[in-house]
């Protein structure tokens, strides 16, 4: 496994983005961060059918010893989110970016996905 | 069956785990009362009431040995060195318990008419007195009944003194980036909006960043002193007049007073209100987590606002008179009481017991044991601010990590030489920090013994990690799985039909 | 001013002293405290000197003697904290060294005796009201309640509180110190007016209430409910007892003070404030909880639990500032329950309940005297009496009786009597000779 794969997009606060063959979006949040956080305990989404904006808080992701705010990558209207995930948080270490999804999501606006980062320049963000 | 193992298979059975449900039968008797002795009363509608009680049942004996052997699973002060920085675990005096307990403290009620309690109210006065002229401060008042409780009074004074001024709009309340939780905490629920103040190279206060953002939205400041690095910050005054001058006030977080009693008046310095900590500096046991108590003592401007009650003397000699009143701008109440009276009793007695001679000399021997400890740990341990400390001691594990050994782990591994662990991981700007707070109770050849179990765990962690990262190894349980008790809390017992797994 | 002053409390000697400042490198203690500005360190302190343990015991002592204590008055004071029967076992357990001097568990490894006597607590608290969680608890039942109410908030996302008129002022006020500065909104109302919408994010309520009555829980959870707003109920846990739990009754939070059940009265503190909710809402609850777990060998073992939500890993965000609570009165709730049972702490409270209504009538009877309560009420009571309060709690002191509660604050002459198992019958019937002689005397 990758430890952050090509075929996603990413953000500097540690989320991915997969953009699926009908145009919806599936977020996560990448290996580096369930590193950071540790075993994860708990996660609170958004609810199916609001609305996510991008940059905004959209939930919260807890580790035995940190709480830590997820934002959204980009704006969109929540349509599943992974239940899996909610019985048992540790899919969020255990497959970050295939198991371990959390929200998917109908994007709301094609032009966000440029500031999205690619693999090279989230390598480098997370470098620095 | 041989001797041997129904002896051993005994004290294993003394090691099980259980809980009183686990001892509880079915119609064993507890505490019973004498009949009723008036005329029978009509109950009331069976609607109104309970049909189950579904509360363990025990006998006299049970409850005893139950507790009692779950007792002897704790380490305490009593039997163990407890290292802890910012906690001040000092030795707690019998005769505080002892006094505390006379029928005349702890059988009164708070609302008996204030006549038929004088010398509880006497006590609360004398003990204002004492913190008064402990901290310089002019006025105080015993109700707030911990720390942070003392920080929620505090900030609120200053809200209600900004308000009163026509100032509604300072809402910024600064805080160190090595401050304790609770202070932001408090800041908080006080409504206030939280700014961050980064430290220096030497641990002190940043006068340029302090400078920067001491404006016209600034409400005040909340600073430990000494600072939560067990450092002295020779800027102190000048932090307080840089706040001063920008109208704001300054909050003493007094958390680190064992450092300072007897050497310096904190309203010397500055400062507009400060807290104590009751069950740190002034020797109340800590009980597993309280009761504690956290008085306030504040400067002229803030006394219009405190909490009530405050306790007054009027008349004198024959005539003298102790009450309870409430400040013309109180902030009001903030508990049901009038402050956690059993803890200001001991308090009391240990300030008396003391006198100024024995509070310099705690100060004196906490700030010595500390930094002895700092000349015998510093060649094994990294220093970061390689200066002399007060009564605490910050190192950081950082020599350690690059062997794979964390602070927990040493931390973990002290436990096998008796020794509680010091405070881990916090302040959070020192990586690996270990905080270690000896107290002036603690005798050299503890400190002596403290030393010869670091030493050796400096020396395992290069030799024998694992015994570190598996540590404890001599406990009632080892490490514990925290992520499961995140992940599916069980935080009270159920019966076993409605159990999960 | 001397730098060695021999105590019991401190253990250096003289050349112990000089060989620890050796290994500094200093020549004085006092050279430790350099970095104190010059002009300020040192200045004069005016204290009293210091006393032996012996002199401690003889003047403190004497203060203590000063105040009427009740058991050698006959006392008939409730209004939110009970003279209730404490079992010896109480004392002898919480007074041991391991309970008493041990630290905040933070360290489950060496702190399992704290950790299960709490999680023990957590468990009674929630069998007695009949709900889900319970955490390690708060500093009283008044700040609970506030608590509970700022939970509220979080959990609805509204900012406005519905608070009974029965509920206890003491209470009331905190609830003003704590809500205001974060701009909620509370109104009082009576019980019969409550009106909530769907800006309500909680009602308030104490059972029983302050004046003794029993209030209606179900119906109030209904109300709530129907507005998405939460029922928070304050409640006197021996009362439970014999009164249904009030989980049982739809309460979405429960809290109260839990001094009535083995916590001796010390003129208001410590105490320890209980505070349970639903499961859905634990991670929105304040304080320490403790949780059960296993160690890396199966092992059962206890730990502080959920600790994101708390002050020294959330800070600003914390659900609650609280830090040092009162972990070893709820150690003694934990064992006085223990020690009580079921049995026990029923017919604590129907003694209570009994010997009260008894009073009730027999003061009743007295002329001039008025018992206002109606309906279903508990171990207290408001008499509307002949004299002002003031006059009758000089007479009944005369008397060798601490009487009830003054509060013609809000009832004309009004007081208001406790009654627990506590008192005999002959102190009930001595109290009310007594009010007889106070209304006649001229």
């Amino acid at each position: 496994m990758s430890e952050h794969p090509s075929d996603l997009r990413y953000t500097k606060e540690h989320e991915w983005v997969r953009v699926e063959d009908d145009g919806t979006a599936t977020i996560g949040i990448t290996f580096f961060a369930q590193d950071q956080l540790g075993d994860v305990v708990y996660l609170l989404l958004p609810k199916v059918g609001s609305a996510i904006e991008q940059d905004r808080k959209m939930g919260e992701v807890e580790s035995v010893k940190s709480i830590s705010d997820l934002f959204g990558p980009l704006s969109g209207e929540v349509l599943e989110i992974n239940k899996d995930v909610i019985d048992h948080p540790e899919r969020v270490n255990e497959d970050p970016h295939e198991a371990g999804w959390l929200i998917k999501v109908k994007p709301s606006n094609k032009d966000e996905f440029t500031k999205l980062l690619s693999t090279e320049e989230y390598g480098q963000a997370i470098a620095s | 069956m041989s001797t041997e193992s129904v002896a051993v298979k005994a004290q294993q059975a003394l090691k099980v785990h259980q809980t009183l449900w686990d001892i509880s039968v079915p119609g064993r008797s507890g505490v019973r009362l004498p009949d009723s002795d008036v005329p029978t009363q009509p109950m009331p509608d069976a609607a109104l009431l309970r049909s189950e009680l579904p509360l363990p049942e025990l006998s006299e004996l049970d409850v005893v040995r139950h507790f009692t052997r779950l007792s002897q699973k704790n380490f305490s002060v009593d039997t163990n060195f407890y290292p802890l920085g910012s906690c001040t675990m000092k030795y707690n005096p019998k005769i505080n318990d002892v006094i505390a307990s006379m029928p005349g403290f702890s059988g009164i009620h708070p609302l008996q008419p204030e006549s038929t309690v004088q010398g509880a109210l006497e006590l609360m006065y004398n003990l204002q007195g004492i913190l008064q002229e402990i901290t310089g401060m002019p006025a105080s008042t015993l109700a707030p009944l911990a720390g942070a409780h003392g920080e929620l009074s505090g900030v609120l004074m200053i809200r209600a003194y900004h308000e009163r001024n026509g100032n509604p709009e300072r809402k910024v309340m600064l805080i160190p980036d090595s401050a304790h939780g609770t202070n932001p905490a408090s800041a908080s629920m006080a409504g206030f909006d939280v700014v961050t103040v980064p430290s220096d190279a030497q641990g002190n206060m940043d006068l340029k960043a302090l400078e920067a953002v001491a404006d016209d939205k600034l409400a005040g400041l909340m600073i430990t002193l000494p600072s939560t690095i067990g450092l002295f910050d020779p800027g102190i005054v000048e932090v307080c007049e840089i706040v001063h001058k920008a109208g704001g006030l300054v909050y003493g977080d007094g958390a680190n007073m064992n450092a300072l009693l007897g050497r310096v008046k904190l309203n010397d310095l500055g400062f507009d209100v400060v807290h104590l900590n009751l069950h740190k500096t002034t020797s109340t046991p800590h009980g597993g987590g309280g009761p504690g108590a956290g008085p306030i003592c504040v400067g002229e401007k803030l006394i219009p606002f405190m909490p009530s009650p405050v306790v007054e003397r009027h008349g004198e000699d024959e005539q003298t008179n102790f009450k309870l009143t409430s400040p013309p701008n109180t902030i009001g109440t903030l508990s049901a009481g009038h402050g956690n009276f059993g803890v200001l009793v001991r308090s009391y007695a240990y300030l008396r017991a003391l006198g100024i001679d024995g509070l310099r000399q705690a100060s004196g021997d906490a700030v010595l044991n500390a930094n002895y400890l700092l000349k015998r740990l510093q060649h094994l341990y990294y220093l970061p601010y390689d200066r002399m400390c007060m009564h605490e001691v910050v190192f950081s594990g950082r020599w350690q990590k690059a062997q794979g050994v964390k602070a927990l782990d040493i931390s973990k591994r002290l436990i096998d030489y008796g020794v509680h662990p010091p405070t881990m991981y916090f302040p959070m700007i020192v990586e690996e920090a270990l905080m270690i707070e000896p107290t002036e109770t603690e005798s050299k050849e503890t400190l002596d013994v403290f030393v010869a179990a670091m030493e050796t765990i400096a020396e395992e962690s290069s030799q024998t990690p694992e015994v570190l990262t598996e540590a404890p190894h001599h406990t009632p349980v080892g490490r514990l799985d925290e992520a499961r008790a995140s992940r599916q809390p069980n935080v009270r017992w159920r019966p076993l039909e409605t159990q999960q797994s | 001013m001397t730098e060695s002053f021999p105590h019991s409390y401190f253990p250096h000697t003289e050349s112990q002293r000089r060989e620890m400042l050796a290994v500094v490198g200093v020549d004085s203690v006092d050279a430790l405290f350099a970095d104190i500005p010059q002009q300020f360190r040192n200045p004069d302190f005016v204290l009293p000197p210091a006393l032996t343990e012996l002199e401690l015991g003889r003047e403190l002592g004497a203060l203590a003697r000063k105040n009427a204590v009740p058991g050698e008055y006959a006392s008939f004071l409730g209004a939110g904290v009970y003279r209730h029967f404490i079992p010896s076992v109480v004392p002898a357990m919480i007074s041991r060294g391991e309970f008493l001097t041990s630290y905040t568990p933070y360290q489950p490894e060496v702190s399992q005796g704290t950790l299960q006597a709490t999680y023990e607590f957590q468990s009674l608290i929630c069998l007695l009201t009949g709900m889900e969680a319970a955490n390690a608890g708060m500093y009283d039942g008044a700040s609970a309640m506030a608590e509970a109410a700022l939970m509220a908030c979080r959990v609805t996302d509204r900012d406005r509180v519905l608070v009974l008129d029965t509920v206890n002022p003491r209470y009331r006020a905190v609830l003003d110190t704590y809500l205001l500065p974060q701009g909620i909104t509370i109104t009082t109302v009576a019980p019969d007016k409550v009106s909530v919408n769907d800006t309500t994010a909680c009602v308030l309520a104490q059972y029983p209430n302050f004046n003794g009555g029993i209030e209606a829980l179900g119906d109030l959870a209904d109300s709530a409910h129907q507005v998405g707003a939460l029922l928070a109920v304050s409640a006197n846990p021996v009362a439970l007892g014999m009164f249904k739990a009030p989980g049982d009754c739809g309460a979405d939070i429960v809290t109260g003070e839990t001094q009535p059940v083995g916590v001796s009265m010390s003129f208001g503190g410590p105490f320890v404030g209980y505070f349970t909710c639903k499961n859905d809402y634990i991670r929105q609850m304040p304080g320490r909880i403790v949780g059960r777990t296993v160690d890396h060998d199966d092992r059962i073992g206890y730990v502080l639990t959920l600790q994101t939500r708390e002050q020294h890993i959330r800070r600003e965000r914390a659900t609650s500032n609280i830090c040092t609570s009162e972990a070893l009165i709820a150690t003694g709730t934990a064992v006085c329950l223990a020690a009580l049972g079921p049995g026990g702490l029923r017919q604590m409270a129907e003694l209570s309940y009994q010997k009260a209504h008894y009073a009730a009538t027999v003061i009743g009877a007295i002329s001039g005297y008025e018992v206002l309560n109606d309906g279903t009420w508990f171990h207290e009571f408001v008499v509307k009496c002949p004299k002002p309060p003031n006059e009758t709690t000089q007479g009944l002191l005369e008397r060798g009786i601490i009487g009830g509660l003054d509060i013609s604050s809000s009832v004309p002459n009004g007081m208001l009597f406790c009654v627990t198992e506590m008192n005999t019958r002959s102190e009930i019937d001595a109290l009310a000779e007594a009010l007889g002689q106070i209304a006649k005397a001229v």
